[in-house]
């Protein structure tokens, strides 16, 4: 197993807040790795590092061994890491197509080369692009909605929208936060099938979830934040049995000093 | 006769839909008033009239001279009257003095090279009148009215059609979020501005064409009429930025027709005002978005 992402003693301090401390855990490649914890634990935070939106106060962050830390989103994305967002973000006066198309343009010829060389004429190009669009809508599972403004689709289907506009990007690693916040069981389960096909593509993922029942079936690897610290990492069954994990989210009266 | 006047109308808005829709673009995408667009707009009347002077062009090439001339202009006031200030975070003042510095400094250079008269086309590029329904068009109106319809059709086209069309409109919905999903924004603002302008550029070559009024102060006040159709049409709506230079168009040459020439600006900026009581955020608003 070679590692993807190595996320290498991060913290975080907010105005005196620590939102992440000493942080480090690896991702392995073709592994489906989910971060959990209680609420303000820093997993939101860890993302917005890992996704270049948010420079650690130290530590690193290394894809395929390159340190990226101080990388811009958009180069993050184009070293082929791509996220969703946990408050939906589209664009709501572009078509559900449209979204997915400037999830595309990262892998496009831009710059003066695709400007000037015509590319606005380039009609190959485009049609591809909407070809690979219509693909990724289709895989999410909401392929008949192209030209729908996202507004008009349910919220479970934004979010596959979403993650429709992250595999555009043909990303290494995808990065998904709360993908299952308000669906019911049984679009729990389709999205954990969908997980699993996205895996199968070839595309490691790194989530941070709440629904346990989706974590403990889809990852392969566990790692739990508590008030910004690492308490335990491992596959589901070993998190699943620690008692600082146990303590960290019932909040046991003897838990040590990790817990809130 | 009212017909007629309609025609005149349409004609005259065409042009000012066109400076407009300069001023929607970019604050569009950058939220911020680029007040020297009246003078990118002057630019390009001088670029297309010098081609016709030393070059004797048709006037199809002086619309691309004036096209190309204040798409560069404009992209260089780009360069040096936005993008410094942006560097340093985002004061949506700064740019409004930057801009009418930038705006000064044009006037001056081109007052400096041609002079503070008004100048005109040496040539009529066509007499010819046509006579349809009771209609009295000449071919210079007909030429105005196709060009800008032809302009406004394409920049649909382009907004719709293509990728740099999209990224454009997801970045003047959200510059954050169309960054963090990869979109180049400094190439979006760049070829955004040179869009603009390049509009601004055909309108001062059509106008020119029109009026016989060519001079360094011509922007100043297409600048600011520019300015008040984008806030009828919407902030930042380029359809209502279309919308809104044809009714102004039209509001203009009726009062001309009908009330008196000296109260033509008075009429058409009081009902710029009933329009902005009744509708404040204007006509097309639907959010700050350029709309689909």
């Amino acid at each position: 197993m070679t590692v993807l992402l190595q996320i290498d003693g991060v913290s975080r301090y907010f105005a005196g807040y620590t939102a992440l401390s000493d942080v480090s855990t690896a991702v392995e490649t073709g592994t489906i790795h989910a971060v959990i914890g209680p609420n303000g634990a820093g997993k939101t935070t860890l993302f917005n590092v890992v996704s270049g939106v948010l420079l650690p106060s130290s530590g690193q962050v290394r894809f395929a061994g390159v340190d990226y830390t101080r990388r811009k989103p958009d180069r993050v994305l184009a070293m082929g890491i791509a996220r969703n967002f946990q408050q939906v973000r589209l664009f709501r006066g572009l078509s559900v197509l449209e979204n997915v198309m400037i999830g595309r343009h990262c892998r496009m010829a831009t710059g003066a080369r695709g400007l000037l060389g015509l590319g606005i004429f380039n009609r190959a190009a485009e049609t591809q692009a909407r070809a690979t669009a219509r693909e990724m809508l289709e895989f999410v599972g909401i392929g008949a909605r192209n030209e729908r403004l996202p507004g008009e689709l349910t919220l479970v289907d934004q979010r596959r929208l979403e993650i429709a506009r992250a595999l555009a990007s043909d990303p290494r690693l995808l990065l998904l936060d709360e993908p299952a916040a308000g669906m019911n069981p049984a679009e729990v389960r389709e999205l954990t099938g969908l997980i699993g096909r996205i895996r199968d593509r070839g595309i490691t993922i790194l989530m941070v979830e709440h629904h346990m029942r989706l974590v403990m079936a889809a990852a392969d690897r566990i790692t739990v934040l508590s008030a910004g610290r690492v308490i335990a990492d491992g596959p589901p069954q070993q998190v699943q049995r620690d008692e600082l994990v146990i303590a960290a989210y019932l909040g046991k009266p003897h838990a040590p000093a990790h817990g809130r | 006769m009212l017909l007629q006047q309609l025609v005149n109308g349409l004609m005259l808005g065409s042009t000012y839909a066109l400076v407009a829709i300069g001023y929607s673009l970019i604050f569009g995408v950058l939220r911020l008033l680029h007040l020297a667009h009246g003078e990118v707009f002057m630019v390009g009347a001088f670029a297309g009239l010098e081609l016709v002077v030393w070059w004797h062009a048709g006037p199809i090439a002086a619309l691309v001279g004036g096209l190309v001339g204040s798409a560069l202009i404009g992209m260089l006031l780009e360069f040096v009257a936005f993008r410094p200030i942006r560097r340093r975070g985002n004061s949506h003042l700064a740019p409004i003095v930057s801009t009418i510095g930038a705006g000064l400094v044009i006037q001056e250079v081109m007052t400096k090279i041609f002079g503070s008269e008004q100048t005109a086309f040496p040539v009529h590029f066509s007499q010819t009148e046509y006579h349809l329904a009771g209609l009295t068009l000449d071919a210079t109106q007909l030429f105005i009215l196709a060009i800008s319809f032809v302009a406004m059709l394409a920049l649909h086209l382009f907004v719709t059609r293509t990728r740099y069309g999209i990224a454009m409109r997801a970045t003047s919905e959200n510059l954050r979020i169309a960054a963090v999903l990869g979109v180049n924004i400094d190439q979006v603002v760049l070829l955004t501005f040179a869009l603009a302008s390049g509009l601004g550029g055909l309108a001062g070559v059509l106008v020119g064409l029109n009026f016989n009024a060519i001079s360094p102060y011509m922007g100043v006040e297409m600048g600011i009429k520019g300015m008040a159709v984008m806030l009828i049409g919407g902030l930042g709506s380029i359809y209502g930025a279309m919308a809104g230079g044809l009714i102004l168009g039209i509001a203009e040459v009726l009062s001309v027709a009908y009330l008196s020439s000296s109260l033509r600006d008075g009429f058409a900026f009081g009902l710029m005002i009933l329009i902005l009581l009744l509708r404040p955020r204007g006509l097309f608003a639907t959010g700050v978005a350029v709309e689909r």
